[in-house]
């Protein structure tokens, strides 16, 4: 598990971002490398910028006018092997690609009002995918993949929202899978659910890795800890610190991390 | 104490609004009876509004009013829910933050414009345009129904554009996550999330419609005869008994109450039509 024999996948370089009418920036020149099929955590107090930086990988800040970037969020084209500013992505259709391949699961579950099936066949179908053969196969292999298959596979035409909301996170969480994202981008995706539903997502995200990048911003250090092979601790908008998970959470290089991990604030 | 006082006090605010439903109905009723017993459901039929000389008796029937009544609204419900669902979808989801406010301002403004307003500027204003583009003598049903859709838009496009604004962010985030277009996102998230709401107006819209008397007894022309083409003149049931109720007696006053509990019974039965309708899909 070492950074050697990773290999990079998307890389932040001096990131500036700028919410609408803010005085000053949110990010402050992040730089961050992120790591194929690993599980990167992304720590720190309320309000250090982390969400911020999530949402930027897969510019979702773009659905609201005025948000204001600078630098570089670069991200590898599998198929030439070369790194691709994704900042400089302008095109409705583009960033429609970008976040194919780099989805996104929100803290609380976010069910579309439609059946459990249709649910999953969302974006396989903004895809052009019509084929009902194809559509089975994939919606079937996505809700394995999240672990809710067996729950699931009875009632596939009722109601997403009559799933228990770690049921829920775990269907949002296939919707997703069944794109076959490059990158999956988790926003504290258990905060609102009890520990047995967060033992069970913990447990997906650990095997999702095999097949995706994840990158994870949580308030829960243990989960931190238990599951991610990277982390990275941010402050007031700075990155301070990134390093192995042992490392920064046995032998931090920065005193501030220390503090952080230790309790001693936020 | 005061619990108790306030509970007793809403039970009662609740029970009255059963009573004046259900007194208002059996008036009607009994008042229609000399009519009832007279026409039967020949009424409903009969295309004449004629008393007698000595103002004793007559033929009333209500076929001209009611058929009236159903083509206008039709015609004002057909212009305005596609563009009151446009105006909201652009006040929700399109619109610049900086123009949302003026727009909406405007809307509601609009809104509260009262209906003889609409009803003379349709008479001198809107009714020659409608004539020199569609023919006819410009009051009728198509001055009506058009004027009448421009009444309830701003209606129904402030409570779709309401209920639009509670769909969560998230959730739409969630479809923009998925790669959803905004036209996708709107479609799929937005309008179903919403569609409580989005009925909700439309069955308020249609009840203002269908009982809507100054603007349509400026605009529809208020002759007793059945409309040949969109454009003719025709009249509707809140209109006729508007223009008739100051001189009518016995028999027509009758048939007027008549009148009137069909309309009520009309717009009942649409009311909870739509709600049923609702109440089926949401499950």
């Amino acid at each position: 598990m070492t950074k050697e024999t990773a290999n990079p996948i998307m890389e932040v370089k001096d990131l500036f971002f700028t919410y609408p009418n803010a005085p000053e920036p949110t990010l402050k020149g992040n730089n961050l490398t992120i790591y194929e099929n690993k599980i990167t955590a992304m720590i720190g107090p309320s309000g250090c910028g982390k969400s911020t930086l999530l949402r930027a990988m897969n510019r979702i800040h773009d659905l609201y006018a005025g948000c204001k970037y600078e630098g570089e969020i670069n991200l590898r084209n599998l198929k030439n092997n070369k790194m691709e500013n994704t900042l400089n992505l302008k095109k409705e259709n583009q960033l429609i690609g970008l976040r194919q391949k780099v989805g996104m699961i929100f803290q609380k579950p976010t069910p579309f009002p439609m059946s459990i099936y249709d649910n999953v066949a969302y974006g396989l179908r903004l895809k052009g995918i019509k084929s009902k053969s194809e559509l089975d196969g994939r919606v079937e292999k996505a809700l394995k993949e999240a672990a809710i298959w067996k729950e699931a596979k009875e009632r596939l035409n009722d109601s997403a929202m009559g799933l228990s909301g770690g049921q829920q996170q775990r269907l949002c969480i296939a919707r997703s899978v069944a794109l076959k994202p490059e990158v999956l981008l988790f926003d504290e995706p258990t905060s609102a659910l009890d520990p047995i539903s967060t033992g069970a997502i913990e447990e997906l995200i650990s095997e999702l890795k095999k097949d995706v990048t994840v990158v994870i911003v949580t308030h829960n250090m243990q989960q931190a800890s238990r599951l991610s092979d990277y982390t990275t601790f941010m402050y007031l908008g700075d990155i301070i610190e990134f390093g192995d998970t042992e490392k920064i959470f046995l032998n931090p290089d920065e005193k501030l991390t220390e503090d952080y991990i230790t309790g001693r604030f936020g | 104490m005061g619990g108790r006082l306030f509970k007793d006090f809403s039970l009662v605010a609740a029970t009255l609004s059963l009573f004046l439903l259900v007194g208002i109905f059996a008036i009607l009723f009994s008042y229609a009876q000399t009519s009832m017993h007279e026409f039967g459901f020949d009424f409903l039929v009969i295309d004449q509004w004629e008393a007698d000389e000595d103002d004793e008796g007559g033929v009333f029937g209500g076929f001209i009013p009611i058929i009236g009544t159903l083509l206008s609204t039709l015609i004002a419900m057909v212009i305005a829910t596609p563009l009151a669902m446009g105006i909201a979808i652009f006040l929700t989801e399109i619109a610049h933050d900086k123009i949302i406010k003026p727009f909406s301002i405007a809307i509601e403004l609009l809104a509260a414009i009262p209906s003889i307003i609409y009803g003379m500027w349709g008479l001198f204003y809107f009714a020659p345009i409608v004539q020199s583009v569609f023919g006819g003598n410009g009051v009728g049903l198509l001055t009506a129904g058009i004027v009448l859709a421009i009444m309830i838009i701003p209606f129904m496009a402030a409570i779709t554009r309401d209920s639009m604004n509670t769909a969560p962010d998230v959730l739409k985030e969630s479809a923009y996550a998925m790669g959803a277009t905004k036209f996708e996102v709107i479609k799929d998230v937005v309008m179903p999330y919403s569609k409580g709401g989005i009925i909700g107006s439309v069955i308020l819209a249609l009840g203002r419609a269908l009982g809507e008397t100054m603007a349509v007894a400026f605009l529809i022309g208020s002759v007793m005869s059945i409309p040949d083409k969109i454009t003719d003149p025709t009249t509707s049931i809140p209109v006729l008994l508007a223009n008739n109720f100051a001189e009518a007696q016995d028999l027509e006053l009758s048939s007027m109450y008549y009148l009137a509990l069909i309309l009520f019974i009309v717009s009942f039965a649409l009311i909870t039509v739509a709600k049923l309708y609702f109440i089926g899909k949401k499950k």
